[in-house]
């Protein structure tokens, strides 16, 4: 059938020659590679791992040393628990409403005009990202406080007259959560929304579109991949977040991590501390992970470039 | 006519648009902006404007053994943090960008698994393992923890350096008789060094602001700058913070500066 | 600088497999690569050439095979070490450097001295054409320039052997076509063994010794032009270079039969099965022309279409059983007299010392 030619091969051979030289070579070589990724892979292992892994093994035990959910049953049965919860998930709806309600205006636009002028724009958005926690949260305190910036502001104008408690309280807490993770919504927005080809726009005018139809029928379902990755990260956060409800809450906002630090330090209840913190990450990964499914990886590539 | 994108809407159609979008950037920028000048204010009653401008927060800043104390440590974690994540960082990202790691997503992942993981956990787990290890309260315990937070940061940036550099003049220069060490450092790494500066101010910027894990594992001499405002903030609203907060801003304000120029620049002239 | 080609070093490859997942790119490959030969390895996209190339370089680690460069197992030597100049199709200048520290660069690598390093680059760059250039900028250089200087750095340390991936290709024609006879003569003058990769047929033929045609990740044929263009021994190869008219033909003990008629070929033929005669266009003559042999090989055919193309022309024919078959010939007068209109019948003659038989499923 086929014409055995000379200068080519005939069969492919099973096993060539030095096949085993050359497979001990690349051994070696992936090997090398992995061990450039190893102090790292170390120490993220010795940091995140292994502690958190203790961390679980720790909340599967009471008091006495037995094994036992009753860390994770008192979750249910305690008031107090739930409450913090409860604190805990009405901030992250909140703040994360509050960060799509005025983030989302605001990135359209930077996506809209030019892109030096957008640059510019957006170091108004970045130095906060940058700039400490506890500097921002420092700053809102010194504004909202009874004798601060506001307030007096406000009672020099002779709106109010007696000042408004705007810090120390829970409208503190979600005035200065917004404030610090509102970046993490424009940032991935902004990216999404500057990918949007304006020819779909375009194509949506010439079709008899207006610019508000256009904008709700084309645009917007385009850009809500990048809104949805917003939405997740800003919410995750809320979650965890330790800094801005512990300075702003006036001990009256207890939120998830403030509970996880004080049954810790101060009650040295590792089981019930760590139960929490096993219960936290479960509920962000989850998050995460149904956000990876729903979406895909094509909105989580926005988180590639910060 | 916005002409840049051929889209008929005017610049007054969408006046209401800018206005809002103007109110929104000031809000994210004044509270920061606001403090500078606050911090020059004469009274314990921080006014903007001040009435009275004077430098007795800074004095009070600088003055004071604590703050001093703190700053140096802060400084002094955060230098070492850059030197040790900047190249195991590097290092990662090159063999993550090589192509030849078998697992090179799942390796990915671990080494950024601290942006994902809530802080507050990591910061009670560190504490608990540093209490069994003695690392509590020491420089190389706030150095080990701050770079697992930071080595994200340099891997990411240095990836996306690697991600738009030629790998076939690494090639060229092993044919021409460089091996992978020589060819990395005399041809790939001069092209890549702005990434990799890059990543490392951000290093910088990570572990200095650094809060939640530093409120567990860092106390005594070994306190850190971000650990002593924390205190400072729970008992009272001490106006020499604003002096401290100015410095910080200032200090965000250079070193992304830097990343910036140093992150636009791809090939050196 | 290498004068002599005794200083050229032979290639030997045996067994060469690699495999990407379960996709094999290359097959159990054997070829040698006589020393200072200028060798092609030609083929389309996928074919495997320039998976070869980097094997060859030790870039790309084979799943097994053997190499041996002058008698020396190379396999597993890592490419620093192979002593091997290489140009690459998007040339891999250093940009960071200038003229004079990219071709300065494997002298600096070998640990030679200034001095030395100085003389041999300025040969090198006068080598290639480029003399006095030294102190420019990567970025100043226009893009032949920049090839020059890549072909100078691969040569500067007198390797034994160099290797070529498609460095032309980027290349305007008229530039491209000036550079094919500088790197052949280039190639005369310094006699190194040389593997070019090449998807362009016309360069390779006017370039090679020899040409390894590759399809699928084997060679089809390695000859000389040549022979590959005359006697193509695959139909691959038949219409991979240069035109080709396929003309199925049934073959009975030995002999070629088209229809009802024998035909007659120069090289062996098949005893039997269906395979395919393959005449050159420029091959096929008007019957009735000077140079008709004895009536051999004369199909009777209507012209389709004939297309003037300024020089030449093509006529498209078809035979009496629907065949399409293309002749070309030079536009002369005495020829162009001869072409009758479309629709008009005509005469085709092949010469049996152009005809070929290429076995079928090849």
């Amino acid at each position: 059938m086929t014409a055995q030619l000379a200068d080519t091969a005939s069969h492919i051979r099973a096993e060539g020659p030095n096949t085993e030289a050359l497979r001990t070579d690349a051994r070696r070589e992936a090997f090398s590679f992995l061990a450039l990724c190893s102090p790292g892979l170390i120490l993220v292992g010795l940091i995140i791992v292994l502690p958190i892994g203790w961390l679980f093994w720790l909340s599967l035990f009471d008091e006495t040393g037995a094994i036992s959910g009753a860390n994770y049953a008192r979750f249910f049965e305690q008031a107090s628990y739930v409450r913090t919860f409860i604190t805990t998930f009405k901030v992250a709806f909140l703040v994360t409403a509050l960060c799509v309600l005025i983030g989302y205006p605001v990135t359209y636009m930077l996506s809209q005009i030019p892109r030096r002028v957008a640059s510019i724009c957006m170091i108004f958005v970045i130095l906060p990202f940058w700039t400490s926690v506890l500097v921002r949260t420092y700053a809102w305190l010194v504004i909202l406080q009874r004798k601060g910036l506001v307030n007096t502001w406000l009672i020099d104008l002779g709106i109010i007259d007696q000042p408004l408690p705007l810090a120390h309280n829970f409208a503190g807490v979600i005035i200065g959560m917004t404030h610090i993770l509102l970046p993490f919504l424009v940032l991935p927005l902004y990216a999404s929304m500057r990918s949007i080809d304006s020819d779909y726009l375009r194509a949506g005018m010439n079709l008899g579109a207006g610019p508000t139809a256009t904008f709700w029928q084309i645009f917007f379902p385009l850009s809500l991949p990048g809104l949805a990755a917003g939405i997740v990260m800003v919410f995750v956060l809320c979650l965890g977040f330790f800094v801005t409800p512990a300075l702003m809450g006036g001990g009256k906002v207890i939120m998830w991590a403030m509970r996880m630090e004080q049954t810790t330090s101060l009650y040295s209840n590792w089981g019930a501390g760590s139960a929490l913190g096993v219960v936290l990450l479960a509920v962000t990964l989850g998050l995460l992970g149904l956000f990876q499914w729903l979406i895909g990886a094509r909105a989580t590539s926005v988180w590639g470039g910060k | 006519m916005n002409t840049e994108l051929g889209l008929p809407i005017s610049h007054w159609q969408r006046l209401w648009l800018y206005i809002l979008g103007a109110l929104v950037l000031l809000f994210l920028i004044a509270p920061s902006l606001i403090i500078i000048p606050m911090s020059f204010s004469g009274s314990t009653l921080l006014q903007f404007p001040p009435e009275s401008w004077s430098l007795r927060w800074y004095e009070a800043y600088f003055g004071s053994v604590e703050w001093r104390d703190a700053t140096i440590v802060s400084v002094k974690v955060a230098i070492m943090t850059t030197i040790v994540a900047t190249p195991i960082g590097t290092a990662a990202a090159y063999a993550i960008n090589s192509g030849t790691l078998r697992f090179s997503g799942l390796i990915n992942t671990l080494l950024t698994v601290a942006l994902i993981i809530p802080v507050i956990l990591v910061g009670i787990g560190t504490f608990f393992l540093y209490a069994k290890l003695g690392l509590n309260n020491t420089l190389t315990g706030l150095v080990l923890a701050h770079t697992v937070q930071a080595l994200p940061l340099v891997v990411l940036t240095v990836l996306s350096g690697l991600r738009t550099y030629d790998m076939n003049q690494e090639r060229v220069a092993r044919s021409l008789g460089a091996n992978r060490f020589a060819a990395f450092w005399q041809v790939t790494m001069p092209q890549i060094r702005f990434s990799i500066v890059s990543g490392a101010l951000f290093a910088f910027i990570t572990s200095f602001d650094e809060v939640v894990v530093s409120l567990f594992i860092s106390g005594g001499d070994t306190t850190t700058l971000t650990r002593r405002m924390f205190s400072a903030l729970r008992d009272q609203v001490d106006p020499t913070i604003a002096a401290i907060s100015t410095c910080l801003i200032v200090l965000s304000i250079v070193l992304l500066s830097a990343a910036q120029l140093f992150g636009q620049r791809r090939s050196p002239k | 600088m290498l004068s002599t080609a005794q200083s050229a070093l032979p290639i030997s490859m045996r067994g060469i497999s690699k495999r990407y997942g379960s996709v094999a790119v290359l097959k159990d490959l054997d070829i040698d690569v006589a020393a200072g030969e200028f060798l092609t390895l030609l083929g389309p996209s996928g074919s495997g050439k320039t998976t070869l190339l980097m094997i060859l370089a030790g870039f790309v680690r084979a799943n097994a095979g053997s190499i041996r460069i002058g008698g020396d197992e190379v396999i597993t030597m890592p490419p620093h070490k192979r002593n091997i100049g290489m140009v690459f199709q998007n040339y891999a200048l250093f940009p960071h450097m200038n003229v004079f520290q990219n071709i300065g660069f494997p002298l600096k690598q070998r640990r030679v001295s200034k001095a030395e390093t100085a003389a041999r680059v300025e040969k090198a760059l006068e080598l290639v054409q480029l003399g006095g250039l030294a102190d420019r900028r990567v970025d100043q250089l226009s893009g032949g320039q920049r090839q020059r200087v890549a072909l100078a750095r691969a040569i500067v340390f007198e390797p034994r052997i160099v290797l070529m991936d498609e460095p032309l290709s980027a290349l305007d024609k008229g530039l491209r076509e000036h550079m094919q006879i500088e790197l052949r003569s280039l190639h005369r003058r310094l006699g190194m063994t040389t593997v070019y990769v090449t998807h362009d047929q016309r360069e390779a033929i006017t370039m090679s010794d020899r040409i390894a045609v590759m399809n699928n990740g084997r060679i089809e044929q390695l000859d000389q032009p040549e022979a590959l263009y005359a006697r193509p021994r695959t139909k691959f190869v038949a219409g991979f270079i240069g035109e080709s008219n396929f003309i199925p033909v049934e073959c009975r003990d030995g002999t070629a039969w088209y229809g009802g008629q024998r035909l007659q070929t120069a090289s062996a033929t098949p005893a039997t099965g269906q395979h395919w005669l393959i005449a050159r266009p420029e091959k096929v003559r008007l019957a009735g022309n000077a140079g008709a042999i004895n009536g051999a090989n004369v199909l009777a055919a209507t012209v389709r279409d004939v297309v003037y193309q300024g020089d030449s022309f093509l006529c498209y024919a078809t035979l009496t059983d629907g065949q399409q078959i293309a002749l070309r010939d030079y536009c002369r007068s005495d020829v162009l007299a001869l072409i009758p209109a479309a629709g008009e019948p005509i005469r085709l003659q092949i010469n049996p010392d152009d005809a070929t038989i290429v076995a079928a499923d090849s």
